[in-house]
């Protein structure tokens, strides 16, 4: 995506357009059920940005590059020739900058304890902001988080809207729970080899993480601290089958689905206090599970079978006021699962099979309309970035269950590399410096 | 991966012995060993052999017997996709458990409910949950204590067959069932 690669901008058009026909070729079929497709792509609408070449900080520079690359807020610009700047603070060259199509150009350099970084407006020729933001050494397990952090302000700078590079994921493989960085790296395995570990969630302040530690067909959910290691179980969970945990947006309790031989419901555990748990649903045979919160904290979605598959539905926090969510078509809408509730509370992704296919949907919990986003094979189990703007989720385009990020405003998808197959992704909210634990 | 192939070794003999109603108890009987015994044999202890030899007999059947039972209690069910309902074709399966718990009331059974890999990881343990829920429930409807059976799910998490098509999908779908006590000496049903 830079501006000298035409090429590859090109095949990004012609890749979107791709989408969108294959989105188009859904269209008909989709709309009979009251499902609109809109996949929007608007190329050219970003500014233009140009990180600066300069001596030292290569791994920052590198960093900070791919981080504002991946809020799909800007067309990132490359020199084509080497830098002729020697990196001592002077006079930018701002027509050359213009010439190519920058509105911003990021100049970074070394401080005392850190770096200084200064966004310049190429358009008015000035510098628009400016901070030395203190770093630790690179040796250090909180340097890359704590240039993310510095990524996302850079972000917020140019754009008004702060980045989601300083968040990380959850995800399972081989049975494990891992922890991996936003940009794919700093992979670490967070609970043991040999256990059948589902469904891993954050805590809201980054410090914790539930799952479901699945054993001879039943399990309890269990929280872990990640600064320091200790897992407790939470009260109610130890019988039975208890799964898809989710915490509430002030952490103090945590929904979970209780299956037992009359069905699976959903009840809610006052963690804060290690007590009571509070029956939701009565299901009578029926399933219902994978809670979500709003983010005021006053509502949650949920799956139910209680009209034959499985479909999105929305309850009150205390399980009144129970009705459906995403509208389907008895008897020829596929089955509907893993909602997650928007940072912005405007909508729920989740998703829908087509043709027995997971597919991801978008349903706008206001209007109660629908938006597919992907189309081909298995794309599964979104989560929500922070910026309500975009999404990991399960896909097997590679051939191999992995994770991928889709920008819901571009419809961009990139990789997040993992270790072998990957599923049940859990991205954080934006981490604070307390949650930069060691890696285990 | 050595439990479930020994499970489909039991699932297989289950099918074969399946067919036959009562047959496995009688079938062993006329083939075994008395054919080398008696040429050598003296005439004082040919009483006490035969005795012997009787014994050696009942005892095999006996074992037969308890192992057509066990598997009788082993048999799996299958299910359709995204379906927790018994199959008409697996309720027979179902009803010669009922019978042999109602002779063998020192019997516990733990039921496993199994998905095949299409529908969603953590659905399918709820799916699971209520696929052996109904096989727990069709045999408390033929009169067997509930107290006795405990409900399990392992979701998608467990396949039978490790394949990506149809035929590994139907086997995959499925209730398990494990003799959890009581299986050591079983009573045929009347």
């Amino acid at each position: 995506m830079t501006r000298s690669l035409t090429l590859a901008a090109a095949t990004i058009a012609a890749t979107a357009l791709c989408v969108t026909r294959a989105d188009a070729q859904d269209t008909n079929q989709v709309n009979r059920e009251g499902v609109t497709v809109v996949l929007k792509y608007t190329p050219g609408v970003r500014p233009g940005l140009v990180v600066l070449p300069g001596p030292g900080l290569d791994s920052v520079r590198a960093i900070v590059r791919r981080d504002l690359d991946y809020t799909d807020r800007f067309e990132m610009v490359d020199l084509g020739t080497p830098a002729t700047t020697d990196g001592t603070p002077g006079p930018v060259n701002y027509g050359i900058y213009k010439s190519l199509g920058a509105a911003f150009a990021l100049e970074l350099g070394e401080a005392p304890g850190g770096v200084t970084a200064r966004l310049h407006d190429v358009s008015r020729s000035q510098v628009r902001s400016q901070q030395v933001f203190p770093l630790p050494a690179d040796t250090d397990a909180g340097f890359r988080l704590e240039v993310h952090r510095m990524s996302d302000e850079i972000a917020r700078w140019a754009t008004g809207t702060v980045g989601v590079a300083a968040t990380r994921l959850l995800f399972v493989s081989g049975g494990r729970v891992y922890r991996i960085d936003s940009d794919g790296s700093d992979l670490a395995a967070l609970t043991p080899a040999g256990q059948t570990a589902l469904s891993p969630v954050w805590s809201p302040d980054g410090q914790q993480l539930a799952y479901t530690q699945l054993g001879a067909g039943r399990g309890g959910v269990a929280v872990q601290n990640l600064g320091t290691g200790a897992t407790l179980p939470v009260p109610g969970t130890q019988s039975g089958l208890n799964i898809t945990p989710m915490f509430s947006p002030d952490g103090r309790t945590l929904a979970y689905a209780h299956s037992d031989e009359n069905g699976t419901d959903i009840y809610s555990a006052n963690i804060a206090d290690r007590c009571c748990a509070q029956r939701l649903t009565v299901g009578r045979y029926a399933d219902n599970l994978s809670p979500t919160f709003s983010p005021d904290g006053r509502r949650i979605a949920f799956v139910s079978t209680r009209a034959g598959p499985p479909q999105i539905y929305v309850m009150a926090a205390d399980g009144t006021d129970q009705e459906l969510l995403a509208p389907f078509d008895f008897g020829a809408t596929g089955a509907s699962n893993a909602p997650e509730w928007s940072p912005d509370g405007a909508n729920v992704v989740f998703h829908r099979e087509v043709d027995r296919s997971p597919q991801i949907f978008l349903v706008d919990v206001g209007r109660r309309s629908l938006r597919q986003y992907t189309s081909a094979g298995r794309n599964e189990d979104p989560t929500w970035a922070p910026d309500g703007r975009h999404f990991a989720f399960v896909s097997d385009r590679s051939g191999l269950r992995q994770l991928w990020v889709m920008d819901i405003e571009t419809g961009r998808v990139r990789q997040l590399h993992s270790p072998g197959a990957a599923r049940l992704p859990a991205w954080s909210r934006r981490l604070g410096r307390t949650a930069v634990a060691s890696n285990p | 991966m050595r439990a479930s192939s020994l499970l489909m070794l039991l699932a297989t003999a289950v099918v074969a012995a399946g067919c036959g109603g009562k047959k496995p108890p009688e079938e062993p009987a006329p083939q075994p060993a008395p054919a080398p015994v008696p040429a050598p044999t003296p005439p004082p202890d040919a009483s006490a052999d035969s005795a012997r030899i009787a014994r050696e007999r009942a005892e095999r059947e006996a074992a037969d017997r308890i192992k057509a039972l066990n598997a009788d209690l082993m048999a799996m069910i299958n299910f359709d996709y995204d379906q927790a309902l018994v199959r008409s074709a697996d309720e027979a399966t179902l009803d010669r458990k009922a019978a042999v718990l109602q002779a063998n009331p020192n019997v516990r059974l733990t039921i496993s409910g199994h998905a095949d890999e299409r529908g969603s990881d953590e659905y399918n343990l709820a799916l699971g949950n209520r696929r052996a829920g109904a096989a727990k429930r069709y045999l408390m409807n033929k009169g067997i204590d509930g107290g006795r059976m405990d409900v399990v799910s392992y979701g998608e998490e467990r396949p039978l067959n490790p394949g990506h098509d149809e035929a590994a999908y139907a086997q995959n779908r499925r209730d398990e069932f494990q003799v959890t006590a009581g299986g050591e000496n079983l009573v045929a049903p009347q």
